[in-house]
């Protein structure tokens, strides 16, 4: 008996079961005052017989293989029996059903239980992810000394096979990856920070309400688009016009390098920091502005030595934000970057970063046994940990700067 | 101190870095469209060649069986070769030949294959037929290879555009709406390949992120919002959780689908499946957050006047602050969504990118999705590839701009609500 088959009758039943006592309880209301209305008499047959017998048929599926395996292969007993729980339990309550008995209450337990255990996903979730970086990484670091793969200088994960192959040594050292991520994500900064930063000032302090409206919709599409088409525009129109104009200037730079991507990430963050800064520069309070042109400063006096200083934690962290943004972004560096390890702070040089190696380790053949393919979970830990603390840092901060005018 | 007047040249000074900023942006936005719809749009047809084809009973059929399944196994390929020498019977020698069969895709023999396979009575007759042009043909008419370049520097040759010439002079070739790119899956042949495949896994993917992580999404908030005590260490835990998993990069969650999903519960590999429930995780805090900002705008009067009437709290909460709230936790499903329908990264570290040619028939079927596409097509050199890059990033964009545009809508209808 398919699985799809049971939970279908299920269902049914418990449709039929809610018209059911939907009936009982109305047929009592005709004569006395019930506690609760009948829908709720209805829906608690529906819902506990359900959830008792789907708990039924969980945990026969858990433990069939344990304690009863020759009845494992009969499927059909398990949809008798699921019936028969089910048919009990609704029979029960049932039963149950007269002028005093408080239905509501129990359906409306139910509904808090069911709401507090989808909030919890998002804990199981994170559980998820620290287990499944964590036990890998582990199983790295068994293979790899954990000194050698935060301070090595050399990165070149492809194992040799034979004894005297040329070019693949093996090495994890992360450094060279560490320091082209932090290159590219300050070339990103040194685009979007200022940028960003400008055009949250005029917007907030400048702009009448007309352009504002206008304006701040067309920034924020750069928010929407998608990471691959920036990627996209990098290879097509970035990086060659950055190519032609350095041998213009007589310089030869790799058609991927540091700087396309940086640049382009750039472009990507922009709304990013213009609507943080934004938030945070309307939330410095209005008599501060108004003391400083009371006093006969212009506006950009004001702006420049009140709101910003007032405003300057806020900023921080919304910069803040806006680095682990960069640092943990895929696609533009993996198509605009390269793949190359080098250790440099050239950005006309291709550079590569912690997400691009942990795709390019991934993406292909897989044997959980090499030392290879853990090492993406090695970088996936150092990620994790990266933006955890950036984004812990920036959000308290924030909050701290939040208070403070509150 | 400075006098007025410069305090005031720089008072402009400093207005002039702003707007200077803001016409920065967009104009790398503008850029950013330009470039992607210049490249992109000549995608949108194809080149089509008139076949002058003889549907020969002795290459087909010798033994006048009409039985599909021996005719299946007949020389299709030969038949089309002997149509283009219909065409051009002046050409001779085997190397010049080679060559003019290249002016056709090699689909021709495929789509000649299925006219017989409908129509077994065309056997013995001569039809005309459009058959897809090659890659190289396709990108010459459509203007992407320069004519008058030196013959060595472009990929068609003196005699190709000969050939060319002729045909467009006899108006047996033309450029038709490209149905190849919305009907077929991958194909190492530009001209034949289409993104149907990333079309049918964007939408799996996103249909099994929908079912997943709306109704956990939308009870989170509305446990945490609601229902869940004040000061209690484990809800702030909860919290703090979905904060910092908004700001997990996405790459991680490609690894936690690996690990888990992959490894641990060894569910298929590349399958939209596993795409969507690792963009759920993603996409969850991403509802979470603005669904209880919705549920917090709610004007603490609706929820008191149900109370104050008798209701109780389960009651006021899902038939009276649910209900306004709904389009602005809409709006937030909506945005979340899209930027899930965006997120390539951690696809491709779940095997979602491979060339994938067969339509995927369900959700464990071996799919790509659009984004995906375009990392894939990204990657190639040739210009047919590029060309159709830049056309899947329009498609993608569109279903973006409908899906955001539906988001504002159902945002202004919130604020009405609430006001």
């Amino acid at each position: 008996m398919n699985m799809t088959v049971i939970l279908i009758t299920l269902v049914l039943l418990a449709a039929s079961s809610y018209y059911v006592g939907l009936k009982k309880s109305v047929s009592i209301q005709k004569s006395e005052k019930l506690h609760s209305a009948p829908i709720y008499h209805g829906s608690l047959i529906a819902i506990y017989s359900l959830i008792v017998s789907l708990l039924f048929i969980s945990m026969w599926r858990l433990f069939e293989n344990y304690l009863y395996p020759e009845f494992s292969l009969s499927k059909n007993l398990i949809f008798f029996l699921s019936l028969l729980v089910f048919l009990i339990t609704a029979l029960i309550v049932f039963l149950k059903i007269e002028k005093n008995f408080r239905a509501r209450e129990k359906v409306e337990n139910i509904i808090e239980i069911f709401l507090l255990i989808c909030s919890t996903v998002a804990i199981l979730i994170t559980i998820g992810i620290l287990l499944s970086v964590i036990f890998e990484a582990t199983r790295f670091f068994s293979m790899v000394p954990i000194t050698d793969f935060l301070f090595g200088t050399h990165w070149s994960p492809q194992i040799p096979i034979r004894e005297d192959q040329v070019g693949s040594s093996g090495a994890f050292g992360a450094i060279p990856l560490f320091t082209g991520t932090f290159l590219i994500a300050f070339i990103a900064m040194i685009i979007a920070g200022p940028i960003g930063l400008m055009s949250a000032i005029y917007m907030s302090e400048y702009a009448t309400k007309k352009t504002r409206d206008i304006i701040k919709p067309l920034t924020e599409i750069l928010a929407g688009i998608p990471t691959v088409v920036y990627g996209f525009f990098a290879v097509i129109v970035v990086a060659p016009f950055i190519r032609s104009s350095g041998e213009y200037f007589g310089l030869n730079i790799a058609s991927e390098s540091a700087l396309a991507a940086g640049l382009v990430m750039g472009i990507m963050i922009i709304p990013f920091v213009s609507s943080i800064s934004d938030d945070v520069i309307n939330a410095v309070p209005q008599n501060l502005k108004d003391g400083s042109l009371g006093v006969g400063a212009t506006k950009s006096e004001t702006i420049v030595k009140v709101i910003i200083p007032a405003a300057l934690p806020g900023i921080i962290g919304g910069l803040l934000l806006a680095i682990s943004r960069a640092i943990g972004e895929t696609m533009i560096v993996v198509m605009a970057a390269g793949m190359s390890a080098n250790l440099t702070a050239n950005p006309l040089e291709a550079v590569t970063t912690v997400t691009v190696q942990i795709l390019v380790l991934l993406v292909g053949d897989q044997e959980f046994d090499s030392p290879k393919t853990l090492a993406a979970f090695a970088l996936g830990l150092v990620l994790f940990f990266m933006t955890l603390i950036l984004n812990y840092v920036a959000l308290n901060i924030v909050r701290k700067y939040r208070e403070q005018y509150e | 101190m400075n006098n007025l007047k410069s305090r005031i040249a720089k008072e402009k000074r400093f207005k002039a870095y702003g707007i200077i900023s803001i016409t920065t942006a967009l104009t790398l936005l503008t850029i950013l469209f330009i470039s992607i719809f210049s490249q992109g749009y000549t995608a949108f047809q194809e080149t089509r060649i008139q076949l002058p084809v003889y549907f020969d009973q002795e290459i087909l059929d010798p033994n006048k069986t009409n039985d599909w399944n021996k005719i299946k196994k007949a020389n299709f390929n030969g038949l089309v070769k002997q149509s283009i020498r219909n065409l051009f019977p002046e050409v001779s020698g085997r190397s010049n030949k080679r060559k003019l069969y290249k002016i056709i895709s090699s689909s021709a023999e495929y789509q000649i294959r299925n006219i017989v396979n409908n129509d077994l009575s065309i056997i013995g007759s001569k039809q005309n037929i459009w058959v897809l042009a090659d890659d190289d043909v396709d990108m010459l008419i459509k203007g992407n290879i320069n004519r008058n370049l030196p013959e060595n520097e472009r990929r068609i040759d003196d005699q190709e555009l000969m050939w060319i010439e002729y045909l467009e002079s006899e108006n047996l070739i033309k450029k038709v709406f490209n149905k190849t790119l919305f009907t077929s899956g991958d194909s190492s042949e530009s001209e034949q390949s289409g993104i149907l495949v990333a079309l049918l896994g964007s939408l799996y993917a996103l249909l099994i992120t929908l079912v997943l992580s709306f109704p956990i999404g939308i009870a989170t908030a509305v446990y945490l919002e609601e229902f869940a005590p004040k000061d209690n260490k484990f809800v702030d835990f909860i919290e703090v959780n979905i904060n910092n998993l908004a700001a997990v990069p996405s790459i991680i969650f490609g690894l936690l689908g690996l690990a888990i999903f992959l490894n641990f519960f060894e569910m298929p590999r590349s399958a939209p499946l596993v795409g969507g429930m690792v963009l759920s995780l993603m996409t969850l805090p991403r509802i979470i957050i603005p669904a209880r900002a919705a549920l917090k705008s709610v004007p603490p009067s609706i929820r008191e006047g149900a109370l104050g009437l008798g209701a109780s709290n389960v009651q006021a909460v899902f038939n009276h602050v649910l209900p306004i709230a709904t389009p602005g936790m809409l709006t937030g499903t909506i945005i979340g969504m899209a930027q899930a329908l965006g997120e390539s990264a951690p696809l491709l570290i779940i095997g979602m990118v491979a060339f994938i040619v067969d339509i995927p028939q369900g959700f464990t079927d071996p799919a790509t999705t659009l984004p995906v596409q375009i990392f894939l097509w990204a990657d190639t050199p040739e210009r047919g590839f590029v060309e159709r890059t830049a056309a899947v990033i329009m498609v993608l964009l569109i279903f973006l701009v409908l899906m955001n545009s539906l988001a504002i809508y159902l945002r202004k209808k919130f604020e009405k609500n609430i006001t």
